[in-house]
């Protein structure tokens, strides 16, 4: 399937910001199950973009804006064909081998309830695969997913499951706290979701399954994900793989992520080579 | 009983050789000029300022550390022996940090279990695959030191990521010169002074670049942190700037300082702060204390900083217990210093002989430091002990016991005279691109109580100038 992207983020200063540095996680990069076939990243501002592998081998683009600044607008945009691997994944960059992935975070820490939620379920240690299908389905019942536009805290794991609802990124951190706490590596996926004209940002989890390799599962839907899903960085939760972090406040997005192609006039403008 | 090591006095009541004079002189001066003496060093302690805020208390005030006005006295054999066994130790410990975060080399050995490392929440991930300047990790290690008998120096802890207490060292000396010039016209006392030139010279070979004198700077968490009086303190010796996270920023991974003369490129950052607090676009978001965007400098081999960021998965105490196989693996070598016997409460019959001798047994919490949340289980009544029994059950992994060591005593001047107390020593070892350095001496610390083993200034442990002798 092609899918279009389009992700504008925001940031605002008050009082405007003498200079400030930002870093963007904002590039996806190809596996088996995806081929990027263009992509650029925009700054209504007059800057270098410093590009950078992260630890986790997501592409990273810092930079330092002059003051002073009051507004800061990144957008990205691009054109993604995407294959449907029953949401087993190919062909990643990796860094760390799985069991880094067993480390919990601020954001995944358990506390007692996550902890009972994790006890609840059947587990057998030669069946990893059932318990994360059994995990997936628990989680879409016992939380209802709020969408969100402002790019504001995601939720800790033991905070999603105390109230109930949380966004896609706090279902994720619930899925990777109980897998990582029954010693199956997860991790935390942030990406997108051309699904009809619902198209936005998305965050779900892998989880790591020896003899298949990682596996996504969006819980918040509770299903694996489809060629639908275009995966753009990879962490432990959802600070490591935040589209922007800077130091201003009231973060907001636009996406849009539908199937289809770049309009003529935006493809020949990127294809243009420039010296 | 266990039998103490007294390093002045061995058990029949002779003298040691390198105290003779010492032992002699304290019976030559009255006590009471001994008094006064040490009512002048506290009053020159308080006038200097060097304090010392201990968290946790109600009304955490600052408070003096006592200072204890006998020195502490080590041969030179005694000193070369150790100094090369700390230089061992830090080579050793630079090599696991280096490996740990490139090729993972001992683990593939299966030398040390995986989750020690990948678990270890003092593991960065930012710092896999990233080079530093000269592959150097811990440039500035204090590594801490137990005496048991004449020959026996055990390691008890390693510090790799902001030891503190070198203000201290240098303090205690000043402060003897002032009061005891006779002493030192009786004894040859190797010189500690030179170390804010040593450590200078330390900082600049580590600079990432060639070409240019460097630009050092020492970065402090502010005024309200414990320690701050020495980060000012050493920013004076070396005669550099120190700076706060506000006072720098990042332009184009490059560092620079905040001057009235405006922007001014930093090259290596001496920070005092720890690794979660120092950028907050890459660990924690809430940091106030570091610099936006500091690691992709880093990241981008433009700025040093000293220690390395994710040092710290060096130096818990779980890893610590590894330490001995660390060194023979990276260095091929035996360890010259010698690590206390460590059982490791996350392997089951280590547990379990944990659990059934705790009365006995000093337990520690893995990332535990200045000596809080740790048993001392001889000294602890039956509450404390059903209480750490809990702990330890509950998470195992976060702890480690150790036999009750007999720490070595010196004489210290309390209320009813000179009396021995128990003692640690914390040397400090610099590691630059071109050699390590060690000033002779370092810092001991003191237990101020009688039979007391916990000597942590945080649990009112003193401190005592220390001697090497240059004959």
């Amino acid at each position: 399937m092609r899918v279009r992207i389009r992700h504008e983020i925001t940031q605002r200063f008050e009082p405007p910001a003498r200079n400030t540095t930002a870093t963007v996680r904002l590039t996806p990069r190809s596996h088996d199950g995806q081929f990027i076939l263009r992509w650029t990243l925009d700054l209504f501002s007059d800057c270098r973009l410093n590009p950078a592998e992260d630890a986790f081998g997501n592409l990273c683009h810092t930079f330092t804006l002059d003051g002073p600044v009051d507004v800061l607008t990144v957008i990205a945009e691009g054109e993604v064909e995407t294959q449907d691997t029953t949401g087993i994944l190919r062909g990643t960059v990796e860094r760390f081998p799985p069991p880094l992935f067993l480390r919990q975070t601020e954001l995944t820490e358990p506390d007692e309830a996550v902890l009972k939620l994790a006890r609840s379920l059947p587990f057998s240690a030669d069946d990893p695969l059932s318990f994360l299908h059994t995990l997936m389905a628990t989680l879409k019942e016992r939380i209802a997913e709020v969408p969100t536009s402002a790019l504001s805290d995601v939720l800790p794991a033991g905070e999603a499951l105390k109230t109930g609802t949380g966004c896609s990124g706090a279902v994720a951190h619930l899925f990777t706290s109980v897998a990582r706490l029954h010693s199956i590596p997860a991790r935390h996926i942030s990406g997108y979701l051309a699904s009809g004209d619902a198209g936005t940002a998305r965050h779900w989890a892998e989880a790591y399954v020896p003899k298949i390799g990682w596996i996504g599962f969006d819980a918040g839907r509770d299903m694996c994900p489809t060629e639908e899903y275009v995966r753009l960085a990879v962490g432990l939760d959802s600070l490591d793989v935040a589209p922007l972090r800077g130091t201003g406040f009231d973060t907001r997005q636009n996406v849009r992520a539908e199937e289809g192609r770049l309009s003529a006039r935006i493809a020949q403008a990127q294809s243009q080579g420039q010296n | 009983m266990r039998q103490t090591f007294d390093e002045m006095s061995s058990s029949d009541g002779t003298v040691r050789p390198a105290y003779e004079t010492l032992s002699q002189w304290l019976s030559n001066v009255p006590q009471d000029v001994l008094a006064h003496r040490r009512k002048e060093a506290e009053f020159i302690f308080r006038r200097i300022g060097i304090t010392f805020a201990v968290y946790g208390e109600q009304n955490a005030q600052e408070r003096l550390i006592p200072f204890d006005i006998v020195p502490r006295i080590l041969t030179k054999e005694e000193w070369v022996q150790l100094s090369k066994g700390l230089e061992q130790r830090v080579k050793a410990l630079n090599h696991y940090i280096h490996d740990v975060y490139s090729k993972r080399e001992i683990l593939k050995a299966g030398k040390i279990p995986e989750e020690l490392v990948y678990k270890n929440p003092a593991f960065r991930p930012e710092m896999n695959g990233q080079r530093v300047p000269h592959d150097l990790y811990v440039h500035i290690a204090g590594i801490d030191i137990v005496r048991t008998d004449p020959s026996t120096f055990y390691v008890l802890e390693d510090n790799a990521r902001t030891p503190s207490g070198v203000s201290y060292m240098l303090e205690n000396r000043e402060i003897m010169l002032r009061l005891f010039p006779e002493l030192f016209s009786m004894y040859k006392v190797a010189p500690v002074e030179n170390y804010a030139d040593d450590l200078l010279a330390t900082l600049r070979s580590l600079s990432p670049h060639s070409g240019h004198e460097p630009n050092v700077v020492i970065l402090t968490p502010g005024i309200y942190n414990s320690a701050y009086y020495e980060h000012s303190f050493l920013a004076d010796k070396l005669g550099v700037d120190l700076v706060e996270g506000r006072d720098l920023f990042v332009k184009d991974a490059v560092v620079y300082m905040r001057t009235t003369e405006g922007p001014k490129r930093v090259d290596v950052i001496y920070r005092r702060l720890d690794d979660d607090f120092l950028d907050p676009l890459a660990f924690r978001r809430d940091s106030v204390l570091g610099v936006p965007g500091l690691m992709s400098a880093y990241q981008a081999g433009n700025v040093t900083l000293t220690n390395a960021v994710g040092t710290g998965v060096a130096d818990d105490k779980a890893v610590y217990s590894y330490m001995p196989e660390i060194i023979k693996f990276y260095l091929g070598e035996e360890p010259i210093l010698p690590n206390v016997p460590t059982w490791r409460c996350r392997e089951p019959d280590h547990l379990k002989y944990v659990l059934e001798h705790l009365p006995e047994l000093v337990v520690k919490e893995v990332h535990g430091s200045g000596g809080y949340g740790m048993l001392v289980g001889p000294t602890a009544d039956k509450a404390q002990i059903e209480a750490f029994r809990a702990k330890v059950s509950a998470t195992p992994d976060n702890f480690i016991a150790q036999p009750t060591l007999a720490l070595s005593t010196c004489p210290t001047l309390v209320e009813q005279g000179v009396a021995p107390r128990h003692v640690d020593l914390r040397p400090f070892i610099l590691s630059g691109s071109d050699k390590v350095r060690i000033v002779p001496g370092g810092l001991t610390r003191v237990a101020m109580k009688e039979g007391s083993l916990v000597v942590n200034s945080s649990q009112g442990g003193g401190t005592k100038d220390t001697w090497v002798l240059d004959v």
